[in-house]
């Protein structure tokens, strides 16, 4: 969506800054990277991602890479993938790792919160239901040991189970034998997740000098 | 104590008490009268060794002097001790004032009456605090350093510790000799370098008091991370300073090669130290995977390798508190990884017991060292080092953090900033330095002890008594209590994975990916070499959660196996609820862990041994295929890893495993203890459990279990657990589709009451 000359252009990276938070140097660093890993095309595929060597050893770098690719990332209201994103989008997905600012409100705060909530919900919610159902959830804890080798299969789903229990206990409470517990929905998520400050924690220092002729040799 | 003191001194005694003999009680004296090596005429009536005219046997004797030194220190350790317990029995007390407050003025009562007495106190004599007293404190805080906080936070932490102490110490210095100029007759043989010495000296903050008065206000971590940091890390600052300014203050001058060469020094110092650590650290580690055989000593390498650590770094001059902090860190993930349960409790317990006493004796010293020392008090120069202390810190935090929070995320807010320039107490160590001073170069030595202890008073007695209040009023952010919890540690995981994940997407090589590089190195080359077995395999959040369920099994058995349910899982929710009723997965059902098995085993080893014999027998039905799971070897596996785990238990508890028992066995224990029951049942590898079902016991347990279940008190989880899966009956039912269905309806049906339901559960295992 909207293409992007060679060469900055200011008036769009002006509205991509009010719309992302980024500053402008931020977004040209960015932009820079993009047109590195697409090839300089307009469009990045899921397999330009792909070839970064760095993300080989990453345990979950397919759900990282669908997190690019998800709609519901793209605060447009969309839901499913895509196949090809442009720049923008790329942008979108970034601005979920932008440090909160030093004077904001606790409103923005809590904002911002939800807003990176959302992001990893939907990181772990694939089917889109809005709930994580238990087998999602083993999934994910699946990925993460996916390293270590049928040594941790049994006790992933252990894992997961008790993962969920405490879930359904903090957020339901005492449950009868026969209700049943849908799934984590992201209100649950929320406040299994409160206490960790995740706007402060999910965040990575994005660079205002550029450093690509440093990752030239090294990334691709 | 106070007769202790009468005697005449020994060469070599650690209290250096120059006693006059001035007071020799009548009834002592014939043990002990006169010095050391001299035989009075009294002497010989004890007829030690005396030859000169026989006496009679001599049937009690009394000779203190050769248990003298143990037995002082005893006395003292003994007395701080009581100091200690006496404190905490006074309730009002012990919240108003905190506890090193307390033991100062402890010291002093206790100073005062020995000089009532008319003998001089023992003054807490350098070599005796920096040997003895003060390792086991910096231990007890390295060894159980949050490492993740204090890396986090390493920038600002270095920052305040080097950068803030430079500037205390040459502001304090400076200013101080301005002063000294300035007054006059009185101080104006004071120099610049001994101001300059004497400022690098009190500026630094001190660990001790630090710990012991942070410890009891449960500040939250990032500020009790900072100040503790600080102090920890300013003691190479400390070191280098104190070295430069003392060698050359005869001298008189420094020139710009010493100031260079002083900042080399302070490179190599706190990075040697930090070398010399961990150089100790990995031995540790490395010694710590061979113990498994002699589980006794495994503390003992943890304590004497880091003390070798300390006092290696000593011997170059090198920062000892630096290498023992590196020592203590470094070792500890390998050595927790080896050694048993009961030596990493052994570990701790007496790493919290010796440097609590450490610090108490610490406090008590420099009260009783305040009355025994010689003192010089200057009224112009120990009120401007006073002023300027304060001034001098809040100035340097004040700037510092203005600096800092341009490339902080979290910024320092200005309550934090107080707390920080509040927190900088001062304590033994400063006390110590000024100690060690000599007085023939340093003429003015007493007036320095005389205005540290004053600092000390102050910053101990008025900061750490107003700190608490001062707190509350804040409303600064306490310590969260929250025990952590699994999903935490599965987000928490999955965070950092992601954060790399993006960085390496973004292309620039940040703090993640770097620390990702280091967790990998570690887990790739190091971990295969310090940790034994197959534990060097273990990824960190199956590490956590064994952990935790050890914790849980741990609690549950304490009390009493089951009565009261551990409070990290309420009993609310049971697996049955999270188990989706469609079948839309092929999965089976929710598996006990391993460590729930053992849980079970060990409460119902405690309960019953006898049926075991019963067990044997039914060993061979346990290979029974369950066409729902995911085959045959997954269980095969499940076999293996079981007896795997069951060797690792033998770690954890020394009492060897018994052979598994099988559910049903178990459930039979469990109906006729029904205290027992509170647990979930045992596992899914074992489908044997239909065919106990035929045995008489089974209905009683069922209806033991309605009854519970109508008391409300659910199966902590796993419920699905005791529903028996039915493997090959599946032939005989087709219709039912899913496994799930039965096993909920057996599920209901325990947990219902109702003779329906038990015929209907009696119904289904019969199924062969």
């Amino acid at each position: 969506m909207g293409s992007f000359q060679s060469l900055p252009d200011d008036h769009q990276y002006r509205t991509l800054s009010q719309k992302t938070g980024f500053s402008l140097e931020q977004i040209a660093i960015l932009h820079n990277r993009f047109k590195q890993l697409s090839q300089n095309e307009e469009t990045l595929w899921r397999d330009d991602l792909k070839t970064i060597q760095d993300l080989e050893s990453n345990p979950i770098r397919y759900q990282i890479i669908e997190a690019f690719f998800d709609r519901r990332n793209f605060q447009k209201d969309g839901v499913g993938s895509v196949e090809e994103i442009g720049f923008e989008e790329f942008l979108t997905v970034m601005s979920y790792f932008r440090a909160p600012a030093h004077r904001i409100t606790e409103e923005q705060r809590e904002e911002m919160r939800r807003a990176k909530l959302r992001f990893l919900f939907n990181m772990h919610d694939t089917d889109n239901d809005g709930t994580i159902t238990l087998e999602e959830y083993r999934h994910v804890v699946e990925e993460l040991l996916s390293r270590s080798g049928a040594l941790g299969r049994e006790t992933t789903k252990g894992i997961a189970d008790a993962a969920m229990l405490e879930v359904a206990s903090i957020s339901v409470g005492p449950m009868a034998p026969d209700e049943f517990y849908e799934g984590i929905t992201f209100e649950h998520f929320l406040k299994i997740l409160k206490g960790t400050e995740i706007e402060t924690r999910m965040h990575i220092r994005f660079l205002n000098m550029d450093t690509t002729v440093l990752c030239k040799q090294r990334c691709v | 104590v106070l007769i202790v003191y009468s005697l005449t001194s020994k060469e070599d005694v650690l209290f250096r008490c120059t006693v006059r003999q001035r007071y020799i009680s009548p009834d002592t004296g014939t043990g002990h009268g006169g010095s050391h090596g001299n035989k009075d005429p009294g002497y010989a009536k004890n007829g030690n060794g005396t030859t000169y005219s026989k006496k009679p046997f001599p049937v009690l004797s009394f000779d203190y002097e050769h248990v003298r030194l143990p037995f002082e220190i005893s006395l003292w350790v003994l007395l701080a001790s009581l100091m200690k317990l006496g404190f905490h029995l006074i309730p009002r007390v012990s919240s108003i004032v905190p506890e090193s407050c307390l033991l100062i003025v402890v010291g002093l009562l206790v100073g005062g009456l020995i000089k009532l007495v008319g003998e001089d106190p023992p003054v807490l004599e350098s070599k005796i605090f920096f040997f003895y007293l003060l390792p086991p404190i910096i231990l007890d805080a390295g060894y159980f350093m949050p490492i993740r906080q204090f890396t986090e936070n390493l920038g600002t932490i270095l920052m305040f510790a080097v950068v803030g102490t430079l500037w205390n110490s040459f502001f304090v210095g400076g200013l101080l000799y301005g002063v000294c100029q300035l007054e006059g007759h009185k101080l104006a043989y004071v120099d610049l370098l001994s101001c300059l010495l004497f400022g690098s000296i009190i500026s630094a903050v001190d660990p001790v008091a630090v710990l012991a008065v942070f410890e009891e206000i449960h500040i939250n971590e990032l500020l009790h991370i900072l100040v503790f940091g600080e102090s920890l890390l300013n003691d190479a600052v400390t070191v280098v300073l104190y070295h430069l300014f003392e060698e050359y203050s005869s001298v008189g001058l420094i020139t710009v090669t010493d100031v260079f060469l002083g900042i080399v020094c302070f490179l190599v110092v706190s990075l040697g130290g930090i070398v010399v650590g961990a150089i100790y650290g990995i031995l540790a580690a490395f010694t710590s995977r061979f113990t498994s055989h002699t589980r006794v000593i495994e503390p003992l390498f943890v304590f004497v390798y880091s003390y070798m650590a300390y006092l290696s770094a000593e011997v170059f001059h090198l920062s000892g508190i630096m290498a023992l902090i590196a020592c203590g860190a470094v070792m500890r993930p390998y050595v927790e990884a080896n050694i048993s349960h009961k030596s990493h409790t052994t570990i701790k317990y007496f790493l919290k017991m010796w440097s609590s006493v450490s610090d108490t004796l610490i406090f008590i010293f420099l009260g009783v060292s305040t009355v025994a020392g010689p003192h010089q008090w200057n009224w112009t120069f120990v009120v401007a080092t006073l002023i300027f202390c304060l001034v001098a810190r809040v100035l340097g935090v004040v700037g510092l953090t203005f600096v800092i929070n341009k490339f902080r995320i979290v910024k320092l807010t200005s309550k934090d900033q107080f707390i920080i320039a509040y927190g900088g107490l001062r304590g033994a160590i400063a006390f110590s330095l000024v100690y060690l001073l000599n007085p023939e170069h340093f003429p003015m030595r007493n007036m320095f002890l005389t205005a540290i202890i004053t600092v000390i008073f102050f910053t101990v007695f008025v900061q750490g008594m107003t700190i608490r209040p001062l707190v509350d009023l804040l409303a600064v952010k306490k310590k969260q209590e929250t025990k952590r919890s699994i999903n935490e540690e599965i987000h928490t995981q999955f965070l950092d994975h992601l954060l790399t994940g993006i960085e390496d997407i973004c292309g620039h090589y940040g703090h993640h990916h770097w620390k990702d590089k280091l967790n990998r190195f570690n887990k790739k080359y190091v971990k295969k070499c310090l940790i034994a077995g197959e534990r060097s395999k273990e990824p960190q959040l199956i590490a956590f959660y064994h952990k935790m369920e050890m914790k849980q099994a741990i609690e549950l058995v304490e009390s009493g196996g089951g009565s009261k349910l551990p409070s990290a899982l309420p009993s609310t929710v049971s697996m049955q609820n999270i188990q989706p009723k469609k079948p839309s997965q092929d999965r089976a059902l929710p598996q006990l862990s391993k460590a729930r098995e053992e849980e079970i085993r060990k409460i119902l080893r405690t309960n019953l041994q006898r049926t075991r014999q019963r067990l044997r027998s039914y060993n061979r039905h346990t290979l029974i295929a369950d066409p729902y799971e995911d085959g045959w070897n997954e269980m095969l596996i499940k076999r293996k890893k079981m007896k795997e785990l069951e060797k690792k238990m033998n770690n954890y508890l020394t009492v060897p495993a018994p052979p598994p028992d099988s559910p049903t066995i178990a459930r039979a224990r469990l109906a006729s203890d029904p205290q027992a029951w509170g647990l979930k049942s045992v596992t899914e590898s074992i489908p044997t459990i239909k065919v106990d079902l035929a045995s008489p016991q089974s209905p009683e347990s069922v209806n033991v279990v309605d009854e519970f279940s109508k008391k409300g008190s659910q199966p902590k989880e796993e419920e699905g657990g005791l529903t028996m899966k039915v493997p090959s009956p599946a032939k005989q039912r087709k219709d039912k589709t899913p496994d799930e269905e039965p096993q909920q309806r057996l599920m209901r049906c325990l947990s219902d009451p109702g003779p329906a339901a038990e015929e209907e559960d009696e119904d289904e295992p019969f199924l062969p």
